[in-house]
């Protein structure tokens, strides 16, 4: 775990976090070097959406490190300062949260100009690179209602790469869509990858995730009950819940099938 | 029987259209070309009582302006996350939002001074800007409330895609969850601008010249009971043929928005 220690960008050191009575995580460990994609399995409720939360500061925990290129996100007291955090983490939805009332185009354009007062000209530039990236560039003057469900999400993906994030956190982002696109949306994940931003994404892709990650990582009730490489996850697992549950997904035909969101 | 209650609505409003636009002033017309004394008296009057509905009109439209402003941000405000900000805006909000409007106007017109000093110089404060401002309490306390609906009416994944971006509350406001509120609260807003353009003419009670204060001196003056009824069907008509398009208007809106 901490060969890559200096090349790490995100590391998580014990980290504890409730809500109110409930304890949802109970001492995360986890490193993500530079470059890398990370995946999060699990069952539903164990706290993977809490562990993305708390790297971008969404929710902050009660005890533990957070560490993200160099700053301490648990020691972060002002909004202000979690604001800069977040500009510098992009994250993607299981619902893409789309804007509805702004066109794909002005979606992807608003983030840079209003929050970094990037030249609107210079923007649209960007976000015409990025449609192109993500395949839409057809649909830059169409309304977020006038997509399917994959293209939503490639937009969504689209806009969270407009702020030049150092690395991005995909929440099952394949969870909500019809099966067909759902191999669009991780076409667009595999290149992103593949170019070497930083990710780390809760999936229940078995298939995908054993393709494209470098590591992998089964959480349960709060806790890693085993990480490794996608070989030693998926083919060999030493852990007799990680098999169960791989096997248990592997069952049927890999993909979205799996928890039943 | 269920197309029947589906067309009541439809056939209903047809009905008021037709007495409003064709009934109400064919009445007017065909009265003063009857009893052409009756006519010419009101030809006579007409500018007096046209002077008086701009009255109305510019009342009306100062009203909403001030009302929307002051309501827009108020309903900003009652969401505000400090107590201290937001306790006295709901308070006033509350207590305005359920008060009369004739009392509003008696209130602003008895407890403003006719006249205000500014730098030394005496600036007249007339009743009818007393007026404006007696509307657009309870306009800007309506207001605040729709604005505050549709703030709330907005997906919290609205909000958490904003800050997830690396927006302020404030931003995501300006940019994100504002814009989506105006097409929300359209419809509302129009009613409100209805009911407080008919709220207008109360404005007659505390000495405005007003239309239907002019009326009144009208009928004072002619002292014909002919010539005072129909100098009240024209206030009637004046006021429906400038609410009904806002109405018809806001049903519209509504339609189109339920529909999307
Ligand atoms: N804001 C919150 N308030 C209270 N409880 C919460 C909150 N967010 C999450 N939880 C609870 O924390 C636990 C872990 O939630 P989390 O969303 O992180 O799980 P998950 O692994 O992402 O599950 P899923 O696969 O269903 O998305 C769940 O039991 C959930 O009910
Ligand atoms: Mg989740």
């Amino acid at each position: 775990m901490n060969t890559f220690a200096n090349n790490a960008i995100v590391r998580l050191e014990d980290v504890h976090l409730s809500f109110g009575q409930t304890e949802v995580l109970k001492g995360i460990d986890l490193t993500v070097n530079k470059g890398d994609a990370v995946s999060i399995i699990g069952p539903s409720g164990s706290g993977k959406s809490t562990i993305l939360r708390c790297i971008n500061a969404l929710v902050a925990p009660q005890s533990g490190r957070i560490t993200v290129g160099g700053t301490r996100v648990d020691q972060l007291t002002k909004e202000s300062e979690r604001i800069a955090l977040r500009k510098r983490v992009g994250i993607v939805f299981q619902q893409y949260n789309l804007f509805p009332h702004l066109t794909v185009l002005d979606n992807i354009v608003l983030a840079p100009t209003r929050i970094l007062g990037v030249d609107r000209r210079e923007a649209e530039k960007l976000a015409r690179h990025l449609l192109e990236k993500v395949r839409l560039v057809e649909k830059a003057n169409a309304y977020p209602g006038q997509l399917s469900g994959g293209q939503q999400q490639r937009v969504a993906i689209a806009r969270a790469l407009a702020m030049k994030p150092e690395l991005v956190l995909f929440d099952e982002v394949t969870s909500a869509l019809d099966p067909e696109t759902v191999g669009e949306v991780l076409w667009v994940i595999r290149d992103l990858v593949r170019d070497g931003m930083t990710s780390i994404l809760v999936t229940h892709e078995m298939r995908f995730a054993e393709e494209i990650s470098d590591t992998v990582v089964f959480t349960e009730n709060g806790r890693v009950v085993d990480r490794g490489s996608p070989e030693q996850i998926f083919r060999n697992p030493d852990n007799p819940r990680v098999r169960q549950f791989v096997s248990g997904l592997s069952g049927h035909n890999a993909m979205r099938d799996g928890e039943g969101i | 029987m269920t197309t029947a209650t589906l067309l009541e609505p439809r056939k209903r409003s047809d009905l008021l259209r037709t007495v409003g636009f064709v009934a109400l002033p064919l009445v007017i017309l065909v009265w003063s070309f009857i009893d052409l004394t009756l006519g010419r008296e009101l030809v006579e009057w007409i500018p007096y009582l046209a002077s008086g509905f701009a009255m109305n009109i510019v009342i009306s439209l100062s009203a909403m302006a001030l009302g929307t402003m002051v309501g827009a941000i108020f309903g900003i405000l009652e969401l505000a996350p400090y107590r201290l900000v937001r306790y006295p805006v709901v308070a006033y909000v509350q207590i305005f939002r359920n008060a009369p409007h004739l009392v509003l106007i008696f209130a602003t017109t008895y407890i403003f001074p006719f006249e205000i000093v500014i730098f030394g110089n005496y600036l007249p404060f007339p009743d009818w800007v007393k007026a404006v401002i007696g509307l657009a309490i309870p306009a800007s306390a309506y207001v605040a409330e729709i604005t505050r609906g549709a703030i709330l009416s907005i997906a919290t994944a609205q909000w958490e895609a904003a800050k997830g971006l690396g927006f302020s509350r404030g931003q995501a406001m300006r940019w994100i969850i504002l814009p989506q509120c105006l097409r929300r609260s359209l419809p509302p807003w129009m009613n409100v601008a209805a009911s407080i353009t008919m709220g207008t003419a109360l404005a007659s009670l505390v000495g405005v010249h007003e239309l239907l204060h002019a009326a009144t001196d009208a009928s004072t003056a002619v002292r014909r009971l002919d010539f005072t009824i129909i100098a009240y069907l024209v206030v009637m008509a004046a006021f429906f043929m400038l609410c009904y398009p806002i109405a018809r208007l806001t049903r519209r809106l509504e339609r189109r928005f339920n529909a999307a």
